[in-house]
């Protein structure tokens, strides 16, 4: 499957799942900030991701999982380096570079955009 | 046993399906109002169930099956209504199924689809009519919180969300709950 491909799937699951139209899911677009999704539509894209492409999705594979509640992770709001290292060992398919130069941890949702579940779905399929 | 918008569970498959009717009668005050006469403009009282009560019957009887699925220890919340259509009225006197059934279930929620059908009593021969259909999530909601990687909550040790109103339909349906 092409990035193409996969791209034109996960529109489809984004435009289903958080009902905006076609147009507003580009591949920069942030899934909380431009898409509007709220925390159980991330539940949501992972029940959907897998029925369109066939796999499971283990729990905190997609999205973090435990990292605002660990006080190692957590230091006066902000992700500290050895959370940062954490999340980036969890999560290959995202892409922390903006985050990292203010990561205040209201802002992590952010990070999540289309193309960091384009990715994911990537390493997944095995491309 | 307030705020209940199914009467009876019919069948239930654990962790997969859930059947559950509602009759819609006339002595439901809510219908008075949906919709009452205005003889000033010449129309007749027109009693509809609110579509919104049969999202509630729906999420019922979603959240019933998905409860139930692990012995009411969760927390279910229905978090979300992806997708709702209904394609005529249900008046008094006809007797709504609702039929939900688990698409996903994992420790942080399940999505469950229902569809809703009725039966007419003018037209018995039909049976129950496919009418509408919807789409539901529901969060287990102690451990749906890291999502968004938003900080944890505490709730209320006490399930809040099943009380006794749903095991009690439950046992009068037939069915065991501890």
């Amino acid at each position: 499957m092409t990035r193409d491909d996969i791209f034109a799937k996960v529109r489809e699951v984004l435009v289903d799942s958080l009902a905006v139209d076609e147009e507003e899911v580009t591949s920069t677009a942030s899934l909380v900030k431009d898409l509007g999704a709220e925390s159980i539509d991330f539940l949501d894209i992972v029940f959907k991701l897998e029925q369109a492409f066939g796999f499971k999705i283990q729990q905190g594979e997609l999205f973090p999982e435990g990292v605002a509640q660990d006080p190692k992770f957590v230091k006066d709001g902000k992700v500290t380096a050895e959370g940062l290292t954490a999340l980036k060992a969890k999560l290959p398919h995202v892409d922390f570079s903006t985050f990292e130069q203010n990561p205040a941890i209201t802002k992590v949702a952010e990070v999540f955009t289309v193309d960091t579940l384009v990715n994911f779905v990537s390493k997944k399929l095995g491309n | 046993m307030r705020w209940m918008w199914i009467d009876r569970v019919t069948e239930l498959q654990p962790r997969h399906k859930l059947v559950a009717v509602k009759n819609v009668s006339l002595a439901e005050e809510h219908l008075h109002d949906h919709f009452p006469a205005e003889p000033a403009r010449g129309l007749l009282a027109s009693p509809v169930m609110p579509a919104s009560l049969i999202v509630e019957g729906c999420a019922q009887t979603g959240g019933i099956l998905v409860g139930h699925a692990e012995e009411f220890k969760h927390k279910v919340i229905l978090a979300k209504v992806n997708k709702f259509q209904i394609d005529r009225d249900a008046t008094p006197g006809c007797t709504l199924r609702y039929t939900a059934i688990i698409e996903r279930m994992d420790d942080m929620g399940a999505s469950v689809n229902c569809t809703i059908e009725l039966f007419d009593f003018a037209k018995p021969e039909a049976g129950f009519a496919a009418i509408g259909s919807i789409a539901l999530m529901f969060s287990h909601l102690d451990h749906n919180m890291g999502a968004a990687g938003q900080a944890g909550q505490d709730f209320p040790a006490h399930n809040f969300v099943f009380g006794d109103a749903f095991k009690t339909l439950l046992r009068s349906s037939g069915y065991a709950v501890q």
